[in-house]
């Protein structure tokens, strides 16, 4: 167990929880963003912008300290990954840009039409952003062709129905959690409306689930084995049962109107879904050749960070923490704070 | 000039990108500060006036801050996309260094722009200055991590290289704190401070042209503090600047002498130099052509000494010159405006020595004139660094041309006209709504910001003692909603 061994694991563990926390973090914001479609009025959708509109910045984050961690842990990895999703990197970070724009931009915005832009720019830049990291999720799970230490495939080597089918999934998916968020955190009108949408969008996001889950052990015999061989199907057989109740549960707290079961409920299906793509992808980060140790910087640079890692996230965990309770309780136009 | 091919389209796309990026850190680092200045004087004070500044110069900083944000999250995926060799083989000595970036300053300031922005009335004033002073604190650490990456690429240091031609970490405290790491921070830091003393001054002094003096009728108290604040800064910071720009010389000239010649326009390394005013350097020809130049000046800047040696371009293989046609004139251009700067601050001593500094005209058209001056310098400066750093991504060690991501140039062609694209609406739109913010003077009850305001308050937090009527002292009704009832 030397620390060139063990480095790597505790780096790989970390930057997956930086980018789980983006993904349930960034995901609402986005997908307020993207049930912009479904809400017309001006107004409503202040309320809706209201909602996030102190965290937003801060969840971003975590995707800064995902790329960022990447590029000083494994930068390899980094060096090899973006050149490979280059077009849907590129695509999200320009969809990022008019996202985090509009936010301010929309209330600058003096005429109507500005306003409806804005909004316009909000939607698109939340949903492009959302489908571009499907694509970019699907894409390194079909694997990324590598020669020596750089990418040496295609533009559109990630383009096909799989990599389109985990867009589209990544879309619906931060679509519910965003409204299961309003569930939370508005009331009135607006509460009931997301209520069906998140119904809707539950059933649809669990057959995405469904069919992105069997799809992948086929794209790799790694995968497969993992799965469905022995010993893997030991730690695999439990996701999908508890998966089962989680969706139960969730039907539950929107059958009994509860304001923050189905929000928790949803984050849960993230969080198996990703731990789900963890034991397919285990110890690989660039599928199917560059593992975490072959990615590693060297044990200096990454032993140097992770004792600032170490000591900062619970930090930052606990300011962020706090930010969230400082901006508690419901949002509303026509109401006040509680 | 350049020929058209992926290595040149993505050199093109990372000076682009920075030019616009680097405007909005520098003035997030100068207005965080301001502003924590202000909300700290208001709490000290109790006078309305502050505040009023605080809340209109917090809905400039918030726009602003969100440009940075989206610009900045392009810059830190940019490394990968088109500069993968470079990631791979320096990753191991500068991404940890942007890894404590991220943990120590994004995340702080973040997490308290939040609290700074629409939390006055939840937590308080004084858990809210205590959020703006992390803000603020936030840029100055950023800046410092990231300063630290860009000098270690000038001037490397605590390194050493493997087998497989990667830079490994040996010493790092000699990585963060490599030569140039000393000068180049306090020098981004001031420019900073400059420039948006230069916005603020710039922003008063438009409004005090505009303000219809009667007689027996006071001025508008707020512009006037602003005013007053942004010359005592001029006055102060720009020399300062001026000296902090020497000693970066002195440090360029130690540890990059290519760079040095190339600013210079120097050919030949002479003793006793002259300093070339003016003039057009030739690459080709190796000479700088129609030069106006003043006799012992180069040897005494660079040196401080009339017969010190300055190096000259020839000293270096071609294969090896930065680009002096470029860094001649940015470097001449930074300097310019660095002079000009100070003398304006140093006639706002002189005005304010002789009480007139608020009612004299010429400076406060000269200050709107000088506006975006700060701005212009930084990234004048910017260009006469990295250009000058050329051919090199880390100095003297490896090639700009040995650096990027096996991209072609469909590729990177495309990707640069999407971010002209995008950055020509966003910034265009962005800098509308700040001029709009900024053509309105404050005005007493200045209202906060709209956004996340809650649009019937309830109860008010009460404020300090002796302030508390300045807290509620807005009209709740503003905002977005309130507008449309």
């Amino acid at each position: 167990m030397t620390e060139a061994y063990l480095l790597p694991i505790i780096w790989a563990g970390l930057i997956a929880f930086a980018v789980m926390a983006y993904v349930v973090l960034d995901g609402f914001d986005l997908g307020v963003g993207i049930l912009f479609a479904a809400e017309r009025d001006y107004e409503e959708r202040s309320v809706m912008v209201n909602a996030i509109a102190p965290m937003w910045d801060g969840n971003e984050t975590w995707l800064i300290l995902g790329g960022g961690g990447l590029f000083a842990v494994f930068p390899l990895a980094y060096a090899v990954i973006m050149p490979a999703m280059y077009p849907t990197i590129i695509a999200m970070l320009l969809a990022l840009i008019f996202r985090g724009v509009a936010f301010e931009f929309r209330f600058r915005a003096e005429t109507i039409n500005g306003r409806w832009w804005w909004d316009l720019a909000f939607f698109l830049g939340s949903t492009l952003a959302a489908f571009a990291q499907g694509l970019t999720l699907g894409g390194l799970l079909q694997g990324v062709k590598v020669t020596g230490r750089a990418y040496a495939g295609g533009w559109w080597d990630w383009l096909d129905g799989f990599t389109l089918l985990c867009g589209v999934a990544v879309v619906a998916g931060y679509a519910l959690l965003g409204a299961t968020f309003l569930i939370w955190r508005t009331e009135g009108a607006m509460q009931r409306q997301n209520r069906r949408i998140a119904e809707a969008l539950g059933f649809l996001v669990l057959a995405f689930i469904v069919v992105v889950s069997l799809w992948t052990p086929f794209l790799n015999p790694i995968f497969y084995h993992r799965w469905f061989g022995w010993p893997g199907i030991a730690l695999t057989a439990p996701v999908p049962v508890l998966m089962a109740l989680l969706v139960v549960w969730f039907w539950l707290g929107i059958l009994r109107e509860h304001h923050l079961t189905p929000f928790l409920c949803v984050v849960a299906w993230f969080v198996l879904c990703f731990a789900g793509l963890g034991i397919s992808l285990w110890p690989m980060l660039v599928p199917p050749s560059i593992t975490i140790w072959q990615a590693a910087a060297p044990p200096s640079s990454q032993m140097f960070l992770l004792v600032g890692a170490l000591v900062l996230i619970p930090i930052i965990l606990a300011y962020t923490a706090y930010s969230y309770w400082v901006f508690r309780g419901k949002v509303g136009a026509g109401t006040s704070y509680h | 000039m350049f020929p058209i091919d992926a290595f040149h389209v993505a050199r093109a796309q990372f000076a682009f990108t920075l030019i616009f990026h680097i405007v909005f850190p520098a003035f997030s680092i100068g207005l965080a500060s301001y502003l924590a200045v202000l909300e700290g004087l208001w709490l000290r004070t109790g006078k309305s006036v502050y505040l009023d500044l605080f809340r209109y110069w917090m809905k400039i900083f918030s726009i602003g801050f969100g440009m940075g944000v989206v610009s900045g999250l392009v810059m830190s995926y940019q490394f990968g996309t088109n500069w993968g060799a470079f990631s791979d083989r320096a990753g191991p000595v500068i991404g940890p260094l942007m890894g404590y970036e991220v943990l120590t300053a994004f995340f702080l300031e973040a997490g308290f722009l939040g609290v700074m922005l629409f939390g006055m009335q939840k937590v308080g004033p004084k858990l809210h200055f205590l959020a703006t002073c992390l803000v603020a604190l936030g840029t100055l650490i950023s800046a410092t991590w990231i300063l630290s990456v860009n000098s270690w690429m000038q001037t490397p240091r605590g390194y050493t290289i493997g087998p497989d031609g990667r830079f490994l970490p040996a010493d790092w405290l000699a990585i963060i704190f490599n030569p140039s790491f000393v000068v180049r921070l306090p020098h981004m830091v001031l420019a900073s401070y400059l420039s948006v003393a230069f916005v603020v001054g710039a922003v008063a002094s438009y409004h005090l042209l505009r303000e219809r003096v009667v007689r027996d009728m006071p001025r508008n108290i707020a512009v006037k503090t602003m005013f007053s604040m942004a010359m005592w800064m001029a006055a102060i910071v720009a020399p300062a600047q001026i000296i902090m720009g020497d000693l970066h010389g002195l440090n360029t000239l130690k540890y990059q002498p290519a760079k040095i010649a190339a600013m210079e326009g120097d050919w030949d390394a002479q003793k006793d130099a002259p300093e070339i005013l003016f003039g057009i350097p030739d690459m080709q020809a190796e000479t700088t052509r129609y030069k106006i130049e003043l006799p012992h000046l180069g040897s005494l800047i660079l040196t401080h000494r009339l017969d010190g040696e300055v190096p000259g371009l020839k000293q270096f293989a071609r294969a090896d010159r930065p680009n002096s046609a470029i860094v001649f004139f940015s470097f001449r251009g930074m300097i310019a405006i660095g002079f000009l700067m100070a003398a304006i601050g140093l006639w706002s001593l002189f005005l304010r020595w002789r009480r007139s500094l608020f009612e004299n005209r010429w400076i406060m058209r000269a200050m709107v004139v000088m506006g975006p001056a700060g701005f212009l310098a930084v990234i004048l400066g910017w260009i006469t660094t990295e250009v000058g750093r050329q051919p090199y991504t880390v100095y003297g060690l490896m090639r700009t041309a040995d650096s990027m991501s096996p991209i072609g140039l469909p590729g990177v062609a495309t990707s640069l006209l999407g971010f002209i694209a995008v950055y020509a609406v966003v910034f265009a739109a962005g800098i509308s709504f700040l001029l709009k913010l900024m053509s309105h003077p404050p005005v007493p009850g200045e209202p906060g910001h709209p956004l996340g305001q809650p649009t019937r308050t309830a109860g008010l937090t009460p404020g300090p003692a002796g302030a508390a009527p300045e807290m509620g002292g807005h009209d709740p009704s503003f905002g977005h909603a309130g507008a449309a009832e």
